[in-house]
């Protein structure tokens, strides 16, 4: 199994603050990993670094064999990698199928200047997209005038249609009500499994990963201190008292 | 806009016949206000798409000012009096300006990218200011009058024809920023606005949106400058000062960002406005001015075009 | 030699004016986040009133020491008076839009104070030299120097030390860095912020007015003059850094040398050197001497 997303001795300091130090890990192609741990062990900072958002000050990077640690974001996702965002990154001034057809358009790599980007073929592939999520009915309205959950999904949405090898999605179930996060989650990896993408998913909420992934890796302080089979490391006193605070 | 597309089309062109039979009603003086108006429009227009990818610049009037003196220039030096040809003569060198200058700017936002279109346009006012010998200093250069399309014509037929190019050049120019807007790259534009982040996180470039959005908007700029050179006969080192690309932004807030065309419109308002309240009351007129700003800001910020927008029922965007 | 001494002492003078001014308008870009467009008509009203109040008094034959209180007296009014109606009235109304649009909104109101300066005071140059001619002249390393321009220079180093001291020692200043830093932090340490805003924004104007109201006495007033004032000093806070006050301080060393410089040595240059300077700090240190660039977090 070759490793698809490495990183070797990643460190970031916040001042004081110790976000990542000396961090090793990775993840082969085809997994599905959760990431979790309590607020403020470096989890979202993970994630930046990941996809070039923020430099480490040590340490590197490592997409498919390629040290990508020194580019910045969009060089990263031409590579093949994707990011949802905690707080929902949305344009939202435009409409919902507006916001996919750009997705698809970057990923075809045709951003022009003449030919337009609504055209009806095209409509047809956004509004597909849409239709996996459950987002179809929502094509014409403005991204800003979406409900909060649906945001979420939409986020994720970009992410997905780009096709990335590697999907980062941060606390894809953050702000979702409990009765729905499951939901979430089953409409997500129905996409997803299907397509044999690599994917992490950095989350708060223990029964999300204890379900969804195959591998668990925790965080706390910027360090791993744990990971493996996700029933087993979150029986783990331990690991339970560094992202619950108690055991 | 798949959908509209033969209505808004019938509509376009329908607006342009009437624009083009206006001289049948309206002569003289009015004529050669609206001829100034379409003429700055483009000017703005180049403000307003800027504006969409929320990039303010207060030294827009440094590309008016090089298309009128690149056309200058041509009738100085070269003795060029065809005024397609200057019209593309200044169109090139409003590009290639941009495009030059584009490669500094484009990395800049908000405040900053204000101030240093500022500060550009600044240095070339200064420049045509002191290179009297070239530019002619604040006497400025004269603009004899040109041949259309090789037609010697004088007076009030040429007036006419000013008429009728500036109409469909705008209409023209319009059109194409419409369809570049409509782009995926006018798209990205939008994107900007709202969350750059997510437009380097979609794989798209941020800075090539804004550094095109900045050269179209730079070319406009020309041919309106050199389109003014045409009109009015006389051009001064002003067309460059901050002044001037002040008024740029004020007409395109006034008439809006809305729309392509809301720039056109925006400028006919001011042209006409502004020619009969200076003549009422030249101490007011900055103040008018101001307080339909704060009323545009406070009420309408939308501008003019969201007015039209209510009473035609257009949902595109 | 003499020549250099000259060139030195006109960039110093014009550099003391400049910084009140350019402390106020970089001041209260650090504090609001806002570009008052209308910075330099707050200049112009200071000038105005100050001019006037001393031709007023100067007509009625008092001391004329006291003549200079009035410059001063003259920059409070329209500071705290102006100041605070813009604030309150207007631009507090666009804090939640966009930057652009808080932009407009203070281009539109230097607009209107513009012809309100034209209505109040006519097209007519106004010139309350009175203060600059009774301090008579100094000799100076082989030169005749006026006095007037150190007074400046004094006031300008007594202002701008004041500044550095209330924002470094006193809790007034942990206050503005704390609503500099995170507003929304601010707000829930119970820091009246509205509050800070307008103050931020009346202390700006009253600089900006205490500018005009000094120089008043050195040259004939007329109407435009803010104008030239303002975009003169965009030069000045962009090469400094937004919002730093000490990048005030050094950008007006720089403008006001250089401008000085052109003046004597370069004439042809004189009105785009400095924008040119401008334009190159802008491109190779955008974030200015002393600016700080901002990364948005996510």
């Amino acid at each position: 199994m070759s490793a698809l997303l490495e990183t070797v001795g990643l460190t970031r300091f916040f001042g004081s603050v110790r976000a990542a130090e000396d961090l090793n890990m990775r993840v082969d192609q085809g997994e599905v990993v959760g990431i979790i741990g309590s607020n403020g062990s470096g989890k979202t900072t993970f994630l930046n670094l990941a996809t070039g958002y923020l430099k480490p000050e040590r340490g590197s990077i490592l997409l498919g064999g390629r040290d990508t640690t020194a580019l910045p974001p969009r060089a990263i996702t031409r590579l093949g990698v994707a990011r949802s965002f905690q707080i929902p990154q949305l344009y939202l001034g435009m409409t919902v199928l507006e916001t996919v057809l750009l997705s698809l358009a970057a990923r075809a790599g045709r951003i022009g200047v003449w030919a337009p980007l609504k055209r009806s073929d095209r409509s047809e592939e956004g509004l597909q997209v849409l239709a996996q999520f459950g987002l179809a009915a929502h094509a014409g309205r403005l991204v800003g005038e979406l409900p909060e959950g649906s945001r979420k999904l939409l986020d994720i949405a970009l992410a997905v249609a780009l096709r990335p090898r590697l999907l980062l999605m941060d606390e894809p179930t953050a702000g979702v009500s409990t009765e729905d996060k499951f939901e979430v989650m089953d409409t997500l990896v129905g996409v997803i499994s299907g397509s044999g993408i690599t994917t992490i998913f950095v989350e708060h909420d223990m029964d999300v990963v204890l379900r969804y992934s195959r591998r668990v890796l925790v965080f706390d302080q910027g360090l791993v201190i744990a990971q493996g089979e996700p029933a087993a490391v979150l029986a783990d006193p331990e690991v339970r008292r560094a992202v619950l605070g108690h055991v | 806009m798949p959908a509209r597309a033969p209505t808004a089309i019938l509509l376009f062109l329908g607006a342009l016949i009437l624009l083009a039979a206006v001289p049948l009603v309206l002569s003289g003086w009015i004529l050669f206000l609206l001829t100034v108006a379409g003429a700055k429009a483009l000017a703005v227009l180049g403000v307003v798409l800027l504006l969409r990818g929320k990039l303010l610049t207060f030294g827009h009037a440094l590309y008016y000012a090089v298309g009128a003196y690149a056309a200058g220039m041509a009738v100085k030096y070269f003795g060029v009096r065809e005024a397609l040809l200057l019209l593309a003569l200044a169109l090139l060198a409003g590009v290639a300006m941009s495009a030059f200058l584009g490669l500094l700017v484009a990395r800049y936002r908000a405040v900053y990218f204000a101030l240093l279109n500022l500060a550009f346009s600044m240095v070339l006012y200064g420049m045509l200011l002191k290179l009297y010998s070239i530019t002619g200093g604040t006497d400025g250069l004269g603009i004899p009058e040109p041949t259309l399309a090789g037609f010697e014509l004088g007076g009030s037929s040429l007036r006419l024809a000013m008429y009728e190019l500036t109409v469909v050049l705008t209409a023209v120019l319009v059109y194409l920023t419409y369809r570049f807007f409509a782009s995926p790259t006018g798209y990205t534009l939008r994107a900007i606005r709202d969350n750059e982040v997510r437009v380097e996180y979609m794989g798209v470039s941020v800075w090539r949106a804004v550094y095109v959005s900045y050269v179209i908007a730079g070319g406009l700029a020309a041919v309106s400058g050199c389109l003014i050179a045409l009109s009015v006969g006389h051009i001064t080192p002003d067309l460059s000062f901050w002044s001037q690309s002040g008024e740029f932004v004020f007409v395109a807030i006034l008439g809006g960002t809305g729309s392509m065309l809301a720039p056109v419109i925006g400028s006919v308002l001011f042209e006409f406005v502004r020619n009969y309240a200076f003549e009422l009351s030249p101490y007011t007129w900055q103040m008018t001015l101001g307080i339909i700003l704060l009323l545009i800001i406070f009420f309408l910020p939308g501008g003019v075009w969201s007015l039209t927008a209510l009473v035609v029922r257009r949902g595109s965007r | 030699m003499r020549l250099l001494l000259v060139v030195a002492l006109d960039g110093l003078t014009y550099a003391s004016w400049l910084f009140l001014v350019s402390a106020g308008l970089t001041f209260t870009y650090g504090v609001l986040r806002v570009l008052n467009l209308a910075h330099g008509n707050l200049y112009a009203l200071g000038a105005y009133l100050g001019a006037t109040l001393v031709l007023r008094y100067a007509a009625t034959g008092y001391t004329p020491a006291l003549a200079y209180g009035l410059l001063f007296v003259a920059a409070v009014v329209v500071g705290l008076v102006v100041g605070p109606l813009i604030e309150r009235v207007f631009l507090r109304r666009v804090y939640s839009r966009d930057e652009e649009v808080q932009l407009l909104l203070t281009f539109s109101i230097s607009l209107i104070l513009e012809d309100v300066v034209k209505l109040t005071w006519g097209v007519n140059p106004v010139f309350a030299e009175m203060p600059y001619s009774y301090l008579g002249r100094v000799r100076l390393g082989g030169i005749n120097y006026a006095w007037y321009p150190f007074l400046l220079t004094a006031i300008a180093l007594a202002v701008g030390g004041l500044l550095w001291l209330v924002v470094t020692r006193t809790r007034l200043g942990k206050v503005l860095a704390s609503v500099i830093a995170d507003r929304e932090v601010s707000l829930t340490l119970g820091i009246n912020v509205p509050r800070v805003y307008t103050w931020a924004f009346a202390a700006g104007a009253v600089l900006a007015a205490l500018g005009g109201a000094l120089t008043a006495p050195m040259f004939s007033l007329a109407p435009g003059v803010g104008a030239e004032v303002l975009v003169t000093s965009f030069a000045v806070i962009a090469i400094g850094g937004l919002g730093s006050i000490g990048g005030a301080a050094l950008g007006s060393l720089i403008v006001g040398l250089a401008r000085s410089a052109a003046v004597y040595f370069f004439p042809e240059l004189d009105l785009f050197a400095i924008y040119l300077i401008m334009a190159l700090v802008l491109l190779f240190r955008p974030q200015g001497l002393f600016g700080e660039i901002e990364v948005r977090r996510i």
